[in-house]
Order: structure tokens, then C-alpha cells, then sequence
């Protein structure tokens, strides 16, 4: 570890920040342990026993994306592109976000499925559920990896641990959280991060604002710097993708992005969905996505703004490699402006939201292992002892895998894209899928198959054609937009097709899993609900939208 | 069987009590709220130079006390409940 040696970049914490550190993870532990003794079946270890209140699920929600992955990347893109950046949180986010809970949510929680592929089970046939099953599978311990990699560089870093020992240590607490407590810890820590990241976050925002002079300083630098006016305008220089510092036009901004890529991520990840899915009721779960969403709007405050921040008062920041990539522009200001005790804070909160992140995708692997997988397919109709004992062992396997596809995922210079890649490929056709399948009775089970695994194949393809320099795009990321929309174009296009060849299933078996068939989704549940209106999700939804559309006037 | 349920609620809840996620966040916050608070007032001139001349350990410190607080006494004016067995069928299709 000779590199982190030689590193510029390293904190110097003290006692007091050690401390600050070592009573979160006691904390953490210490929660797992009193948990565990509330968990007596299967379902109370994988959801929670659905007896979690709204606004605890709906912060576990927001915090589940608010890995330091996206923390430190959304940073690095706030210092790259400038305020274009917001897209991500805005358009990107909010309108999906309130769609889960309005329209999809019914569905969802009154199946009374536990798992995404469940879902799909029950509305098309085996086939297309083991082969979203597996596929989710696969793709949660990837992105797992990708977060204890994350977490091991910061260790390594900031603290000065080295890798191999930075990622068996981070593994090894992961582990004990899940195994000792389920999803129930996982998601009380999430909450507790969620507040913990945000008292770093703050203070490096205020004292940054303060050094160049404000909100208005800061655009002033900006727009004399390199990243120019075009940075500091959301919409208003997107009519090509050459005037602006993203390289995307408002089209793609908004099908690519706010439509495509943002219902896929937000509407099918179960491990967002899951977090809803352990709220007490059905109004808890529609809402537990919408309450996130306000958070979701402010985030940007304090990752977006400390990434202009960055950019303007770290010199050189923007290196291809090294401690000058925009990757660490947060790491970056916590070494130039924090003093020891707020430092503690940051740094805890740092490492809390990686272990979130992978706590996150580990909970979804073994949920859909256990359930999806051993109990449909591989070991049927045991006790339900037997599945929370194989459930503990799945997240055994999770982590270890994690481990692996961490030292995979070091291989990687650039996390980020492997990230969008990722999602590129698995969640823009499951979206397809489910939108046609949840609004169109007709459709039929094979159609539901195929239409899954042709669209991940198209997004694949084209992938590899641009892997192999057979087809050339401008970047990484016009790449993802595009693997994202052809996904869902040909996923839907053979849904379509494939149902006039094949037998649909008839209407008994599709009640509450089809819009329009009696059950839940009978259509009044969307817009009733809640008479108080704080509590109904359709008023909650539209006020966010209403927000979101707001915050984007000042910085048009 | 009845006995058993019963016990089996009074653990439940006795343990919802113990982890009630306001308790955690609370305690942890008011613990960092006092610590921080302690090293604000303390902060050497050096340190306070550092973060722009923002006494941010003092401001930071209160802060999270005072949330920390507002957690606890959210808790105590709203202690959990049992769960209510019509709120977990709430709306929910017929049983198939």
C-alpha cells in the first residue's frame, strides 16, 4: 500500500473523532443485538414484520440510495457539469418517486408479495421470475462489491488502513449487522446514517459557502472559471448537447434520464422497494416513497453545492487519476476545512452511508435468495425456522461474495459508469415490463418472459457493440441513456408482440396484480386513501412534484 | 396458547420500547451534541482559522444536542404502541 502512503490526501483524526466513530458502530451493533430479539419468523427478518411507521421507512428509503457512492459521485458531478447536476435529484427522482407510491405501491404491498420478482411470478410465469431472480441476484452482490471497494478506499485514504484489511473490516461489520439483526437493523441504521452524513455534510456546505463569499460568491466563481455560465443554468443551454458542460440535449434529459433511467432505478429496485414494503400499512407504503422525495429535493444543498465549492477552490481538481479526481472532491474539502470533532462526524457519516449502501443491496440479495430462489425452486415447503436459518446464511454468502466482486470491482477505473452500466442493463426492461404488464390484462406470460430477457440482450448488445468500438458515442454516460431506452423500447415492442401468440392468463389469477381488476387496484385506492391530507399520498405526491418544479425556477 | 400470546406481545413491545429508532437517534445525538459542544468551546484559534473563522464545533455541537433532544421528547409525548391488528390488514384485498 505504498500509493496511500505517498498520499496528499489523509485526515488527521483524533481521539475525539475516533470516539465520535466508535460509539456509531457501538451504536449500530448495539441496535442489531436488541433487534434480534424481536425477530421470530422469516418475515419479520426480511420485512421487517411490515410494522414500521411511514416516516421511518420513508427516510430509509432515500437513505438506501444515499450510499456514499452517490454522496461522493454526485459530488464529483456537481464539480464536473455544475448545476446540470440537480437533474439527478429533481426530474431525475421526484416524478418516479411519487409514481411508486401513487400508482405502483397498490399493487406491490396489497399482493402481498415480498419481493420484486414475486411480483412477477404472480402476474407472468416462472420462467420470467427466475430469470429476473437470478439476474437481481447477480447484480445486487456486483453492486455490493462496488460498495465495499468504495468504502475500503476511503478507509484506506482517509485513515491510512490498507485495502485487504479496509474491506475485510467493513465486510465483517456489514455481516454482523445483517445476520444479528435482518432487515430491521438495516434499516435503523439507515435512518441513523441518514442523520449522521447530513451533520457532516452541513458544516462542510456552511464553512465552504463561507470561504467563497456565499451562494452569490460562489456563482461569481464559477462563472469565471472554466466550467463557465453554462454551469450555472439547469435547462435554459440544453437545446444542443454541445452548449452545455453535461453533453446531453433537454430530449434525453428528459426521456433518457427523467423517464426511462428514473422509473427503471427508482419504480423496480427492490432494494428501495423493500423499504417500503416493511410499512405497517398501505398507506404507510404508498407514502414511505413520497416522504422520501423531500429529502431527495434538499439533498443536492449539500452534495451538489460543496462539488461547485470544490471546483473553485481546489486547484487542479479534475485529475485523470490520483487524489485530484473529482471523485474526491468531498474527501478533498473535509481534509482542507474541518476541524477535529465535526471531522469525526463527516468521517462516521461517510463510512455509515457505504456500509448503508452495501447493507442495502446485501438485504435484497438474501430476501430474493432465500424466498425467490431456495424456497421456489430449490427446497420447498419447509419450516419457516429452516428459511430464516437459510436466510443468514445467504447474507453469509452475500458478503463473501461482496468481498470478491470488491477486488473485481478494483480493477475498475471508473465505479461510477459500472454503476450506470449496471442499471442500464437490468432495470430499464424490468420497467417496460411491468408497466405494460401492470395496465395491460391482456398481456401474457410468455410475453412477460421474453420481453425481459430480449430487452436486457438489446441493452447488452449494444454494450458490447460499443465496448468493441463497433458503435462510437460521445461518452460513457450517452451510452447509458441510450443502452437505457433501447432496453425499453424492445421490451416493449416483444410484449406487444409475443401476446398475439400466446394465451393470456385469465382475469381470476391477475386480481390485484392488474390494474383495473377488482382487488386494490380497483382505481379508487389510487386517488382515495387518507382523509387527513398530510397523510394521503396523492395530495403528499403533488406537493413534491409542485416543489421540485418550483426549485428548478431560480436556477433555470 | 393464550398465555403464550400473551407473553410473546409483552416481549415484542417490550423490545420496541428498548429500540424505538427516536431512543437511538436521540441518544446518539444529544452524546455528540455534548462532545462537540465541549470541543467547540475549547477550540484552539488554529482550529477555528481552519474552518474559515466559523466557530462550527460550538454551532455543530448545539445542534445536534438539540435535535438529540427533540428526538427524546417527541418519544416521550408519543411513547410506541403495539402495534394495532386493523392497521396490518388495512386495506387489503380479501384473503385468497
Amino acid at each position: 500500500m505504498a500509493l496511500a502512503a505517498e498520499s496528499g490526501l489523509r485526515l488527521d483524526l483524533d481521539i475525539i473523532d475516533y470516539l465520535i466513530l466508535i460509539l456509531y458502530f457501538g451504536t449500530v451493533l448495539g441496535v442489531g443485538f436488541a433487534a434480534r430479539r424481536a425477530i421470530k419468523t422469516s418475515a419479520d427478518f426480511f420485512l421487517s414484520g411490515r410494522s414500521l411507521p411511514a416516516w421511518v421507512t420513508g427516510l430509509a428509503f432515500v437513505s438506501a440510495n444515499l450510499g456514499a457512492l452517490e454522496i461522493l459521485g454526485m459530488a464529483a458531478n456537481g464539480a464536473q457539469y455544475g448545476l446540470l447536476t440537480l437533474h439527478y435529484y429533481w426530474i431525475g427522482a421526484v416524478p418516479a418517486m411519487v409514481f411508486l407510491g401513487i400508482v405502483m405501491m397498490p399493487f406491490y404491498y396489497g399482493s402481498k408479495v415480498r419481493s420484486v420478482p414475486e411480483f412477477l411470478k404472480r402476474r407472468f410465469n416462472k420462467p420470467t421470475h427466475i430469470f429476473n431472480a437470478i439476474s437481481f441476484a447477480v447484480a445486487q452482490v456486483l453492486i455490493a462489491g462496488v460498495n465495499l471497494f468504495a468504502l475500503a478506499l476511503i478507509l484506506d485514504a482517509l485513515l491510512g488502513w490498507e485495502l485487504w484489511v479496509s474491506i475485510l473490516v467493513g465486510a465483517a461489520i456489514v455481516l454482523t449487522y445483517i445476520t444479528i439483526g435482518g432487515l430491521s437493523s438495516a434499516i435503523y441504521n439507515e435512518v441513523l446514517q441518514f442523520f449522521v452524513i447530513l451533520a457532516g455534510l452541513i458544516p462542510l456546505t456552511i464553512i465552504g459557502l463561507v470561504k467563497v463569499g456565499g451562494i452569490d460568491g460562489l456563482f461569481e466563481k464559477v462563472r469565471q472559471g472554466p466550467l463557465g455560465e453554462a454551469a450555472l443554468h439547469t435547462w435554459s443551454n440544453t437545446g444542443s448537447s454541445a452548449d452545455n458542460p453535461l453533453g446531453a440535449n433537454w430530449i434525453g434529459i428528459l426521456f433518457g434520464l427523467g423517464f426511462v433511467l428514473s422509473f427503471g432505478y427508482w419504480t423496480t429496485n427492490f432494494a428501495e422497494v423493500q423499504r417500503a414494503l416493511s410499512a405497517k400499512n398501505m398507506n404507510a407504503a404508498r407514502r414511505t416513497p413520497i416522504i422520501a422525495a423531500f429529502p431527495k429535493l434538499l439533498i443536492p444543498g449539500v452534495t451538489v453545492i460543496p462539488g461547485l465549492i470544490a471546483a473553485v477552490t481546489i486547484a487542479g481538481l479534475g485529475a485523470k487519476d490520483g487524489d485530484l479526481q473529482y471523485n474526491n472532491a468531498i474527501p478533498l474539502l473535509m481534509e482542507d476545512l474541518l476541524p477535529n470533532g465535526v471531522l469525526g462526524v463527516a468521517v462516521t457519516g461517510l463510512l455509515a452511508s457505504f456500509m448503508a449502501g452495501m447493507a442495502a443491496n446485501v438485504s435484497g440479495f438474501n430476501t430474493v435468495f432465500t424466498y425467490d430462489i431456495w424456497q421456489a425452486y430449490i427446497k420447498k415447503g419447509r419450516s419457516d425456522d429452516y428459511y430464516l436459518r437459510i436466510g443468514r446464511y445467504a447474507t453469509i454468502g452475500g458478503v463473501i461474495i461482496g468481498i470478491g466482486t470488491a477486488f473485481i470491482a478494483s480493477g475498475y477505473g471508473n465505479i461510477m459508469e459500472y454503476i450506470q452500466q449496471l442499471f442500464s442493463l437490468f432495470n430499464a426492461p424490468l420497467f417496460a415490463t411491468f408497466i405494460v404488464g401492470m395496465f395491460w390484462k391482456r398481456m401474457t406470460p410468455w410475453a412477460g418472459f421474453w420481453s425481459l430477457v430480449l430487452g436486457f440482450l438489446a441493452s447488452l448488445t449494444l454494450y458490447v457493440a460499443y465496448l468493441t468500438d463497433a458503435i462510437t458515442f460521445n461518452s460513457a454516460l450517452e451510452q447509458s441513456f441510450w443502452g437505457a431506452g433501447v432496453a425499453f423500447v424492445t421490451a416493449v415492442v416483444v410484449a406487444i408482440a409475443v401476446t398475439f401468440f400466446t394465451p393470456s392468463k385469465p382475469e381470476d389469477e391477475l386480481r390485484g396484480l392488474v390494474y383495473g381488476l377488482g382487488g386494490t387496484s380497483n382505481g379508487t385506492v389510487i386517488v382515495s386513501g387518507e382523509k387527513v391530507w398530510w397523510r394521503n399520498p396523492v395530495v403528499l405526491g403533488t406537493i413534491a412534484v409542485v416543489l421540485a418544479i418550483a426549485l428548478y425556477i431560480p436556477v433555470w | 396458547m393464550a398465555d403464550n400470546d400473551q407473553v410473546d406481545e409483552k416481549k415484542l413491545s417490550a423490545a420496541a420500547r428498548l429500540f424505538d429508532v427516536r431512543r437511538v437517534i436521540g441518544g446518539l445525538f444529544v452524546v455528540y451534541g455534548v462532545i462537540v459542544t465541549v470541543v467547540g468551546i475549547f477550540d484552539t484559534q488554529a482550529e477555528i482559522d481552519k474552518a474559515e473563522g466559523v466557530r462550527i464545533n460550538l454551532w455543530m455541537g448545539i445542534g445536534m444536542l438539540v435535535l438529540g433532544l427533540l428526538f427524546l421528547l417527541w418519544l416521550r409525548l408519543n411513547p410506541p404502541e403495539p402495534p394495532d391488528p386493523s392497521d396490518i390488514d388495512d386495506e387489503r384485498p380479501p384473503a385468497d
